[in-house]
């Protein structure tokens, strides 16, 4: 029963595909599995706004939506609707065809790492040799339609978000990839569902074997969600779509259905990099317990991936944005050597695993978090002391 | 021939000539950026996965953007210089093309033709690439290294400022004081830097 609750989506599929002839079968089984990753994060992407703002008016001491629908809950309807009919308006500068195809260059490659990631047992739409290395190579073209967004509307608000996206994502991309590397160098691959495996299993019997509860897991992983954070553009890195000092961005001249396609790129960027983190970090879909395991592997998945959500919606209710010089200077003083630091740690606590003297195991972790903490400490003050001089104006005041 | 490899190499090409002929640089700029991301398509379609990913990797992710931002940061105006179809350049252009025609032709006119052997191409893992790397390869790999950092060296000691006179500069421009330097702004200055 457990077993076919958990292939159950893998047997759906299975079943429905069996209807065709032998010759279609394995372009029906692609495009199901692609209809169900639209869908699913589709479905995905209304419940999180809607969370998002129930989430936000909670912080904020406020209701959020109630009026549409039981609690509210029928909002992102609404808003869907609203955008659908919206008129769609094109600046008359603007470059007509660039502004119509950034969306469009912008939801292709978060939809193409969507179909990366593994669901669940037996549950990746596209299981390649080196699946992380394709997820950053679609990931980088994001960085392309962001330009082109904010190039083609001929504002300058536009061009001056766009600039700002572009610097933030190469910046802070170095550390996000740098942070993967030591997931890599210990499960030995660059594929997703091995990386997953490599997880499988259980210490003394009950303890997970997930990356996130070893020193370098943890530096890893908290260095991977600061550095997601910024690639997703959200609070406390929105400086792209400061809506108090550029209006909003690459997203100003963008309006009805291009606007909620870019919003829901956005979204979409952020479930799958959040989803890259629960597979890398959190074990992937494996139970924490080994009691656990009768819920179906998808539901942990799903599960993890809520949990990082409702961390970001937290975050960004909480914390103010960055200045400019504070964001570069924190990815390239900070960020930057602590992910390089932690592949150093790494390789230590792979090489110390043959250590067989009493204490051995709590040596290690203590030499692991020794070498990460001593770098933070001195690192964390070198960015404190950095600040600009108090600035004079002359004629201001 | 293959569908999808027709598709990608009209596409590739397309973009290629359109790169060249356009007249708007960011135009040009994006198409490029396409036939990188076809020459990437290629690759993979020829089961080179590694380098089709690193292909777009590189230079969808790192070279369009680098692009991109020199075209941003040092155009004003677009060119509207008209371009004559016969001047030196093109004359030139056109004997390079003839030279390198001809010699590339005598040089497969003198070539035996073997027949085609079937050979299996090879599955080769990332995981085999990342090992020849680090054993066969490992002299190209670190001379490789050695010479990026060199780069960025350099790029950072062109990108560094000038220590003293610079600074006071910057921060007059901070004040919104004019750039030139009278006694009076340099006293400010002073002052706002202690």
């Amino acid at each position: 029963m457990t077993g076919q609750l958990d292939q159950l989506f893998v047997s759906l599929k299975q079943w429905l595909v069996s209807f065709l002839p032998q010759a279609a079968q394995p372009m029906a089984g692609i495009l199901l599995s692609i209809s169900a990753i639209i869908g699913a994060f589709a479905t995905m992407f209304a419940i999180t706004t809607i969370m998002e703002r129930k989430i936000l008016g909670r912080i904020q001491n406020r209701l959020g939506p109630n009026r549409v629908g039981p609690f509210g809950l029928l909002q992102p309807a609404a808003d869907g609707i609203k955008m659908l009919t919206k008129e769609d308006i094109v600046p008359f500068a603007a470059d007509k065809l660039v502004h119509f195809l950034a969306p469009v260059v912008l939801i292709i490659p978060v939809a193409l790492a969507l179909a990366m990631i593994p669901y669940g047992r037996n549950m990746t739409a596209v299981d390649l040799d080196a699946g992380i290395l394709f997820f950053f190579a679609v990931g980088s073209a994001t960085e392309l339609s962001v330009f082109m967004a904010g190039w083609s509307s001929q504002n300058k608000y536009s061009l001056v978000g766009a600039m700002r996206a572009i610097a933030q994502m190469i910046s802070y991309e170095m550390p996000l990839v740098l942070s993967t590397v030591s997931v890599l160098m210990m499960a030995g691959t660059l594929s997703l569902p091995l990386i997953v495996q490599a997880q499988s299993g259980y210490i003394y019997e009950i303890l997970p074997r997930w990356n996130v509860f070893t020193p370098w897991g943890l530096a890893g992983f908290v260095l991977f969600m600061i550095a997601a954070t910024a690639e997703s553009n959200r609070a406390p890195f929105d400086l792209p779509e400061a809506e108090s000092e550029i209006i909003a961005g690459y997203l100003t001249e963008y309006s009805g259905f291009k606007y909620a396609l870019f919003f829901m790129a956005e979204y979409w960027g952020l479930f799958a990099v959040s989803g890259l983190a629960v597979t890398l970090f959190l074990g992937g879909w494996n139970a924490p317990f080994p009691f656990l395991q009768w819920v179906p592997s998808w539901a942990w998945f799903f599960a993890k991936l809520g949990t990082i959500i409702f961390g970001f919606i937290w975050v960004r209710g909480t914390l103010p944005r960055l200045r400019l010089d504070q964001l570069m200077n924190f990815a390239w003083k900070f960020l930057l050597p602590m992910s390089l630091i932690n592949i150093v740690v790494t390789a230590m606590w792979h090489f110390s695993r043959v250590f067989q003297f009493v204490g051995a195991r709590e040596m290690r972790w203590v030499l692991c978090a020794l070498v990460l903490a001593i770098p933070y400490f001195f690192l964390g003050r070198a960015l404190g002391e950095g600040r600009p001089a108090k600035r004079n104006y002359k004629f201001a005041e | 021939m293959d569908l999808a490899f027709i598709i990608i190499a009209v596409l590739t090409l397309a973009s290629a000539v359109a790169a060249m002929s356009l007249r708007n640089l960011v135009h040009c700029a994006l198409c490029m950026v396409m036939t990188f991301a076809g020459i990437a398509l290629t690759f993979l379609q020829l089961n080179a996965e590694f380098v089709g990913l690193a292909q777009l990797l590189v230079y969808v992710g790192a070279v369009a953007i680098l692009i991109v931002f020199a075209i941003l940061l040092t155009r004003s105006e677009d060119a509207k210089k008209e371009v004559r179809f016969v001047s030196s350049s093109t004359v030139v252009g056109f004997g390079v093309v003839a030279l390198v025609a001809v010699s590339l032709l005598a040089a497969i006119q003198h070539t035996q033709i073997l027949p085609p052997q079937s050979v299996v191409a090879p599955h080769v893992s990332v995981k085999r690439i990342g090992e020849q790397l680090m054993t066969n390869y490992v002299l190209p790999l670190e001379v490789i290294g050695l010479l990026l950092t060199a780069a960025m060296i350099g790029a950072v000691v062109i990108a560094m400022r000038e220590p003293d006179p610079a600074d006071s500069v910057d921060v007059q421009q901070r004040n919104g004081s004019p750039l030139k330097l009278d006694p009076d702004s340099k006293k400010t200055a002073v002052v706002a830097n202690e």
